[in-house]
């Protein structure tokens, strides 16, 4: 595929769907939303494949975050369209969207301050029996025989994200950049098909950022979809299989990094005056 | 047989309404402690529990001085005392999920306007329609179970022995429910509502079983509290009992319904504690020596002569309570000051 090919010129790109092998996870389509005059999206248009990491960059106001909420139900999109799996998406609330399967961080991390780390955790399994008022009176057993796998499920993952030593500590008490790997963690718990992170390691430490990267990679090993939105260029370019460049609430560019790095016109929108 | 004096009988009192608050004040924990939902109108459903009590057992109105209410059931007592604590229940968890249905959408604050506001126009309703609650004369024969065959003494004590029954027995319920995962589900929405909705939570669902169980928490203290006195007015039901309800919540500890419940027992035991003001006064100024017999008279002069003065005393003793509280101990008793310390404002 070329990047040519993908690039929406106009924002009213012709053809959403004019790529490759039939693997794609996430479509968005068009997708158009004014906040009164203001156009925040203006016809995005890209791809997510499945078991891919793919980075969406694009300066401050270009539309990044907006997107987020219209794939993931905060928005309805005024134009357009958000596919999971060739199912749309777009339009339905919040909880339904990540009952689908689409998980997402925060820019600043909304964790449950005044539960600790391991309740922050079990919160998010799927379809708990004792989540249910009466069930949580009149089915103990079943309670205590899905608590067992929730529990152990959240150890595992504490264990995978090295936050496993404050599994008791209340969430208030966290570190920043402990606060993001938590809400990764608690992501991570609804075992959803992609995983959209809002800016995974902005403000975070040096080492906890190698550290958070290195989870993704392998969850990304492991075959989960991730999609992030990050300004760090070195960051995107070598952690992203593919990367969305999004300008004035249109796609720019979409490709692999060192292709779409090296397009004039990334390089003038967002690279350009000698930023990096 | 002599009927119950003094002390005695002011604990047997205060224990019994200490209960039907701990009732209430465990209803509210579940709206505001676990679920972080402001809910200033709660008297509206211990009063709708009340009135569904009364309306349930009450005889004809052609038996009772002053009725002109025109639907009553005059079940046979005491075997509709179950029945009838069930329809309180179920009509303060009724009243929880209408105010619900429209309100609970709404963030903390507007929240809080919107309760304290339909609780306003619910206790309208109770004064001007007559015909379903007598007015402003109240239902005031609301049978007392078990009173014809007991003393008043054995009464009083055998009420205060069901009504502690009743809130343990409410007690380890929402304790069951709080510990399984339901009660990880409340506060999770209650610390982000926009969290718990991506992780594919319905917060709107949740926030209504929530109002809905605490409404018929309070519900059920309000058939309680009706078959105690014996009579359900709406004068009975004003805003000062959400209030007092927040301050034991408070002082006990939000989200914890141990908290709830001592929280509550004591607020009513200052609250009534006011009755003995004129005693202590009299018992000091008797014990002063002449000297100083002055001293009082002058200092507080203006004050116990006052009428007003014994009652109004009841609400400056809860507000002294509440400062001490909110200054020393802002998570309560038995409030976990790391879970509480958030409560109420978003990451």
């Amino acid at each position: 595929m070329s990047t040519d090919q993908q690039r929406s010129t106009d924002g009213s790109a012709s053809d959403g769907s004019a790529t490759d092998d039939g693997t794609d996870l996430l479509e968005v389509d068009s997708v158009v939303k004014h906040f009164g005059g203001l156009v925040a999206n203006d016809g995005v248009t890209f791809d997510v494949e499945e078991a891919s990491i793919t980075g969406l960059i694009g300066p401050n106001g270009a539309g990044k975050s907006t997107l987020f909420n219209c794939i993931t139900g905060v928005y309805t999109p005024d134009d357009g369209a958000v596919r999971l799996d060739g199912e749309p998406i777009h339009g339905l609330s919040p909880t339904k969207v990540a009952k689908r399967g689409v998980g997402r961080t925060f820019q600043t991390p909304k964790t449950f301050r005044g539960m600790t780390v391991r309740e922050n955790m079990a919160f998010a399994a799927r379809e708990q029996t004792g989540e249910r008022a009466l069930g949580a009176l009149f089915r103990p057993g079943t309670i205590r025989e899905e608590e067992g796998d929730i529990q152990a499920t959240v150890d595992e993952t504490l264990e995978f994200l090295k936050l496993d030593h404050l599994a008791d500590e209340y969430a208030s008490g966290l570190s920043g950049g402990q606060r993001k790997l938590l809400e990764l963690g608690r992501v991570l718990m609804m075992d959803p098909r992609i995983i959209l992170l809002d800016e995974p390691v902005a403000g975070v430490n040096p080492s906890l950022t190698n550290e958070l990267l290195a989870r993704l990679e392998e969850l990304n090993d492991r075959g989960r979809t991730i999609l992030f939105i990050e300004h760090d260029m070195d960051v995107v370019m070598e952690h992203c299989d593919r990367v969305v460049v999004m300008h004035d609430g249109r796609t720019l560019a979409v490709g692999p990094p060192e292709i779409v790095q090296q397009d004039e016109r990334v390089v003038e929108a967002y690279l350009g005056g000698g930023d990096r | 047989m002599a009927l119950l004096t003094g002390w005695a009988a002011f604990l047997v009192s205060v224990g019994t309404i200490g209960c039907i608050y701990g009732l209430l004040t465990l209803g509210l924990n579940v709206h505001y402690g676990y679920t972080g939902l402001l809910n200033f109108g709660h008297v509206a459903f211990f009063a709708a529990g009340a009135y569904a009590s009364a309306i349930v057992t009450m005889p004809p109105p052609s038996e009772v001085t002053n009725a002109s209410y025109q639907i009553w059931f005059n079940l046979p007592m005491p075997y509709a005392f179950p029945v009838s604590l069930a329809a309180a229940a179920v009509v303060g968890g009724a009243l929880a999920f209408l105010i619900g249905l429209t309100s609970v959408r709404l963030g903390t604050h507007y929240l809080a306007i919107a309760t304290f506001a339909l609780a306003g126009v619910f206790s309208d309703v109770l004064v001007n329609e007559a015909w379903l609650t007598n007015g402003s004369f109240g239902m005031n024969s609301v049978p007392k179970p078990g009173r014809a065959m007991l003393s008043a003494d054995v009464w009083q004590l055998s009420y205060l022995l069901f009504a502690a029954g009743s809130l343990l027995a409410v007690y380890l319920l929402l304790e069951r429910l709080m510990n399984a995962p339901f009660g990880r589900l409340l506060k999770g929405v209650r610390e982000s509502e926009a969290a718990a909705k991506t992780l594919g939570k319905d917060t709107n669902v949740v926030k209504l079983k929530s109002f809905v169980i605490g409404g018929m928490v309070a519900g059920f203290a309000g058939g309680v509290y009706a078959h105690y006195l014996g009579s359900v007015v709406t004068a009975q039901f004003i805003p000062a009992v959400t209030f007092t309800v927040y301050a034991g919540m408070l002082l006990g500890g939000a989200a914890s319904n141990t908290g709830a419940v001592v929280g509550a027992f004591t607020v009513v035991a200052f609250r009534e504690s006011t009755r003995f003001i004129t005693t202590v006064y009299n018992w000091i100024q008797s014990t002063l020596p002449d000297a100083l017999s002055g001293v009082l008279p002058t200092v507080f002069s203006p004050l116990p002569n006052n009428p007003s003065f014994i009652p109004s005393m009841r609400f400056v003793v809860i507000g002294v309570l509440f400062v001490l509280v909110i200054r020393y101990r802002p998570e309560g008793l038995f409030g976990d000051p790391s879970e509480i310390q958030a409560l109420g404002e978003e990451d």
